[in-house]
């Protein structure tokens, strides 16, 4: 008998283990290339492709490239931290039998998924970091809508995440990964994210619907014109609970 | 809830049934495991062991029946189980860009008095591979790092499945010191395994289940006793005539059992005598049955297996 294995068994406070699961998510998906391309490389070189573009093709716009650029950029970047990273990297746990494995230790399944809300943060933050950045280097000159920019990360990470959750949760690893780059390419080119409803003609009344172009929508009119667009905030609330419907009904943990 | 008495067993199943579509799993099994014991589940492939061990993680609701663990219902007292068990799993369960020891950390985390991870790293041999990538970990490594994390929490009762599948036969022998060591502090060690060495070297207590139904129990010396029996295996050289099995267990008369193992070998169980054997033979000779070889031994589990369920335990 040595004693090392004497029992003492015993859960780590609950916001502990939340806070090490938010750590280890977002450490891991800083780990893999493809997320961060994703996650940071691809919204710069949309932010800075845009804004030399938009006068070489002589697109119409009331204010500086950079000024309608930027926040929908930052929507962007929201859109595929909390939809794609995420439907792929828990796709990935379900098959590796990582969430199988948290679900025999203390950490409770509300415990995974707000340390999967909290590792989601982390990035934002770094991802807001880094675009505002360079948006600034190109002379970005941002509304102060705060409150509005603020519930547009909020919410828009609430409606994608809990999309992206239920499509993680009734496909398989592989093709999560392709559903979940697929929608993120044609919400990028389509979804009116990047672009403002404006630049779809007719099809606009349509796109602005979608959580893309009321994710792009919030984040304009917040740090273009210092407003709060309820109507794209309700919206992206409208699908934070549709998803979280879908996700609750659906989702297996193994 | 009513608090469980401190000296409710580790593990009471009664009655459990489990289906998978029209397929039965478990079969309506009642076992239970003493605390601080090794104890463990034997059976073939497909008999129900891991089903029956996922319902004492809280992973499968029993269809029928009960399951406790520490007097606790593993479903509905999940948050006040959780933290005492340690559960090994057969495969998987990190992240494939992890590193060895950051999942080792990680799960230490989750618990409250956890182990060193560094000393419990070097005591299963990961304390070279603890930068290595999940993935890039060989299958021997990663079954240690399992059993690592089902015990970095300090808990009272393991359960780990299949431990040694795929280890080689060092590090066999290493884990079964740990589970030793284990149960020399106390942890009460619940184990499936379809290696009966592995169970007779290591388990107090036995558990043989097939088809999802207990079909003996004991000690692996109760087991391999059952009185003065021996085991005579013969092997021919051409098949046995038809109803061969039943026309040999005549000869023997009463206290023998007969088990056709393949269309040339049988197994006869009963009395360890001299007569015994001889009858044998001279059922061969009567029937026109060349022996290959005729070989009297104790029997091993292996053997009470066999005769059971007229099944060789490993494929």
């Amino acid at each position: 008998m040595s004693g090392t294995f004497i029992p003492q068994p015993g859960a780590a406070p609950l916001h502990r283990q939340v806070l090490a699961q938010a750590a280890m998510e977002s450490r891991l998906m800083l780990r893999n290339g493809e997320q961060l391309l994703l996650a940071v490389v691809i919204p710069v070189i949309v932010l800075i492709g845009g804004v030399a573009g938009a006068d070489r093709v002589g697109l119409d716009l009331e204010h500086s490239a950079v000024d309608v650029f930027a926040p929908g950029v930052l929507a962007l970047a929201v859109m595929s931290t909390a939809f794609t990273s995420l439907a792929i990297a828990t796709g990935f746990e379900r098959r590796y039998g990582v969430i199988k494995r948290l679900g025999s230790s203390p950490l409770p399944r509300s415990g995974l998924l707000a340390g999967k809300i909290g590792g989601l943060l982390m990035i934002e933050v770094l991802q807001i970091l880094v675009i505002s950045m360079v948006a600034l280097a190109l002379d970005w000159d941002p509304a102060p809508g705060v409150l509005g920019a603020a519930l547009g990360v909020v919410l828009g990470t609430a409606a994608f995440a809990s999309l992206g959750l239920f499509v993680a949760g009734v496909l398989r690893a592989e093709a999560t990964l392709a559903a979940a780059n697929l929608v993120y390419l044609l919400l990028m080119a389509g979804g009116a994210v990047v672009l403002p409803v404006s630049a779809y003609g007719a099809a606009g009344d349509v796109v602005r619907w979608l959580p893309s172009g009321a994710l792009g929508g919030a984040m304009r009119d917040a740090l273009i014109d210092g407003a709060t667009a309820w109507t794209d905030l309700l919206v992206l609330l409208a699908w934070a609970v549709l998803g979280t419907a879908l996700t609750a009904r659906t989702f297996k943990w193994e | 809830m009513t608090e469980p008495a401190a000296d409710s067993p580790a593990v009471a199943v009664d009655g459990l049934v489990m289906r998978y579509g029209d397929k039965v799993a478990v079969d309506g099994l009642s076992l239970q495991v003493d605390r601080h014991t090794i104890t463990a589940v034997l059976g073939p492939n497909g008999a129900g062991k891991t089903t029956t061990l996922e319902t004492c993680e809280g992973y499968r609701r029993p269809q029928a029946g009960t399951v406790r663990v520490l007097g606790l219902d593993p479903v509905r007292d999940r948050a006040a189980l959780l933290p005492r068990i340690g559960v090994m799993l057969q495969a998987g369960g990190a992240w494939s860009g992890v590193r060895a020891r950051e999942m080792l950390d990680h799960v230490a985390k989750l618990h409250a008095h956890p182990l060193d991870t560094a000393m419990l790293s070097d005591r299963l041999g990961l304390a070279d591979c603890g930068r290595t990538p999940y993935r890039r970990l060989s299958g021997g490594q990663q079954q240690r790092l399992a059993l690592a994390m089902a015990l970095v929490g300090r808990p009272e009762i393991v359960f780990v499945d299949e431990p040694t599948a795929g280890m080689d036969p060092q590090a066999r022998r290493t884990t079964w010191e740990l589970l030793e060591e284990l149960r020399g502090d106390g942890v009460t060690v619940v184990l499936t395994t379809h290696y009966m060495d592995e169970a007779e070297r290591l388990a107090d207590h036995i558990h043989i289940i097939d088809h999802g139904r207990l079909i003996a129990s004991g000690s692996p010396l109760e087991l391999t006793r059952g009185g003065h029996h021996a085991t005579i295996r013969l092997v021919v050289t051409r098949p046995f005539p038809p109803g061969s099995p039943d026309r040999l267990r005549q000869a023997l008369g009463e206290h023998t059992s007969v088990t056709q193992l393949d269309e040339v070998s049988l197994l006869v169980t009963g009395p360890a005598d001299a007569s015994t054997l001889a009858k044998v033979s001279h059922w061969c000779e009567a029937n026109d049955v060349l022996p290959e070889s005729l070989t009297l031994g104790q029997r091993n589990l292996e053997d009470v297996f066999l005769q059971l369920t007229g099944r060789e335990l490993t494929p």
